[in-house]
């Protein structure tokens, strides 16, 4: 039985419009690939299909060995999917503290807890320290999120999506928004996480899709054109004429 | 200790005006009960979001099931406000399972719907419910087989302080669990409570349901003290009143409806005695000012205050 995501033949169609085609893909335990492709090419389609926003008009996606196409978003995250969106999603009047604390109240199935105080368990509150700790945002703990920087805000979403413990992580245009003097805060981040996740990261910055990846594929039009190496993928021609323009541009 | 600071000072508050004002024991009480059913709409639209402007479909209910209770089964009054919280919460479960599947102006309609079949169906159902004429012969046995029910109303302003406060403290152990910060992470971003694995809508349900049973708990009690049930406890000008009065005051915090409420209808109160034709001018003339000036409500006045005089200060130093 293999480990991680295993996706098969994926269609999704709106109506006539085809916008992904026939993707197979693997995202074995520890990988890291990135997905990159021009605009329009299907990339946030194809998350939104791995973790059941969308539902596929065939094709099917397992999870170490069994078929998750019928589990809706929560119950994929539940077992272990997670994402960051393209657009910083957080609960904005809550503190980074309290983002968190969600965060790890629901990894842990306690979200129907009607009597205990949420913010009284030791475990659960050293666990928040560690995590705001690890992003260097100690100082940021009990501040809005909607107070924050938009960097700032990016770094929290990547700290909450970690506190889920997830096994596979879609990081959808993690730099995007980010000033690039801070880009560098989102890459030593994904640089420390934990070696076992399988992580996929859809980027149009091809500076760090190079820094952190070591798998590429490439979506053109809903389809995969190549998956390889980045050595690979950056000699090949077809590639190579999409980013640099061929004389279309 | 700060987590009881409001309930103790609404007691001591209430105590104080049983005392100054023996012959308006009617009126306070009526403001209890207006608090109960307003604590149960900051609930649902205050902490989990959810847009409601029907919530006098649950008060309704819990009034006609305690009413009815009390005529044909029991007089006691403590398990006839449990009578009411279960049929409460039962009608917010069943219509909440539709409704929550909805969101925005959909949710508002459908609340408002609710109510009004409601109230059409009580006032069909005239052998049951007495129709317009409203439901009669409610005769309630002393509370705890101790306190009578007085003519001059001691023992409801009593019984209704002591249910507001239980009221008061269980919503604020809900709000503070888990549970009540999921409700305020669904508010703020529902994607994002979906994205890190809650059932958004069994969440939502859950909420409706509490709330619902509050509001429940409120019609029983009006029901049990004055003894008599109307149609006018399903009416949609109580459920927009309800709302109106938790704006003032200010969603999202328990406090907010207490106030709120206290507010609303002291002037009510005093602005229809001093001109029974233009009352309605000032109510309007407040609501306008809170929702201009203060659009947190009155809770917000003090924090703003402060801001200012140390802003003021900061000012001269510089």
């Amino acid at each position: 039985m293999q480990t991680g995501l295993e996706v098969r033949g994926l269609s999704k169609n709106f109506g006539g419009l085809v916008v992904s085609e026939d993707i197979s893909f693997d995202l074995p335990s520890g990988a890291r690939k990135a997905l990159i492709g021009p605009n329009g090419a299907g990339k946030s389609t194809f998350a939104n299909l791995v973790t059941g926003i969308l539902r596929p008009s065939s094709g099917t996606i397992r999870f170490d060995g069994s078929d998750i196409g019928h589990l809706d978003e929560a119950a994929r995250v539940r077992l272990g999917i997670a994402k960051t969106f393209q657009v910083t999603t957080l609960f904005r009047r809550l503190t980074v503290r309290e983002n968190l604390r969600l965060g790890i109240i629901e990894r842990e199935r306690r979200g129907f807890g009607l009597f205990r105080r949420a913010d009284r368990d030791a475990a659960q509150e050293a666990e928040i320290d560690g995590l705001l700790s690890d992003f260097e945002m100690t100082d940021l703990a009990d501040v809005p999120v909607e107070n924050l920087a938009y960097g700032q805000q990016r770094l929290v979403e990547l700290a909450l999506t970690l506190s889920l413990k997830p096994r596979v992580l879609l990081l959808d245009e993690p730099a995007a928004g980010v000033p690039s003097s801070e880009v560098h805060l989102i890459s030593d981040a994904i640089a420390r996480l934990p070696e076992d996740l399988a992580v996929l990261i859809i980027e149009h910055d091809m500076d760090l899709v190079f820094r952190v990846a070591t798998s590429i594929v490439v979506l053109v039009q809903g389809r995969i054109l190549v998956e390889g190496t980045p050595a690979e993928v950056a000699a090949d021609a077809r590639v190579r004429e999409l980013y640099l323009g061929g004389g279309h541009g | 200790m700060r987590d009881h600071l409001v309930p103790i000072v609404m007691g001591l508050v209430a105590v104080g005006l049983f005392f100054a004002f023996p012959y308006d024991l009617a009126f306070l009480t009526r403001v209890l009960v207006t608090i109960v059913l307003v604590l149960s709409v900051d609930l649902v639209l205050g902490y989990a979001g959810i847009p409601t402007l029907g919530q006098a479909a649950m008060f309704g209910t819990g009034a006609y099931a305690a009413g009815l209770f009390a005529i044909h089964v029991w007089g006691d009054p403590l398990a006839g406000l449990v009578v009411g919280a279960v049929a409460g919460a039962a009608i917010a479960l069943v219509s909440g399972l539709v409704l929550m599947r909805t969101r925005g102006l959909t949710v508002i309609m459908l609340t408002i719907a609710v109510a009004a079949i409601l109230h059409e169906i009580a006032n069909r159902a005239r052998d049951l419910t007495g129709g317009a004429d409203g439901l009669r012969g409610i005769r309630m046995q002393p509370v705890l087989g101790l306190w009578e029910f007085d003519f001059i109303g001691r023992t409801g302003y009593w019984y209704a302080l002591v249910v507001v406060i239980v009221v008061y403290v269980g919503l604020s152990i809900l709000t503070r669990s888990s549970f009540g910060l999921g409700l305020r992470g669904i508010h703020d971003s529902p994607e994002r409570m979906r994205a890190i694995g809650a059932p958004v809508y069994w969440r939502l349900v859950t909420a409706y349901t509490i709330g619902g049973g509050i509001a429940g708990i409120a019609g029983a009690l009006n029901a049990q003290i004055t003894q008599l049930v109307s149609l006018e406890g399903f009416a949609f000008s109580l459920s927009a009143e309800a709302l109106i009065m938790l704006i003032l005051g200010g969603t999202g915090r328990l406090v907010g409806a207490v106030i709120g409420v206290a507010l609303f209808m002291t002037v009510h109160h005093f602005a229809a005695a001093n001109d029974p034709f233009n009352w309605l001018f000032v109510i309007g003339a407040m609501v306008l000012v809170v929702v201009f000036f203060l659009p947190q409500g009155i809770i917000s006045l003090p924090g703003i205050l402060l801001r200012h005089l140390r802003g003021g200060r900061d000012a001269d130093r510089a």
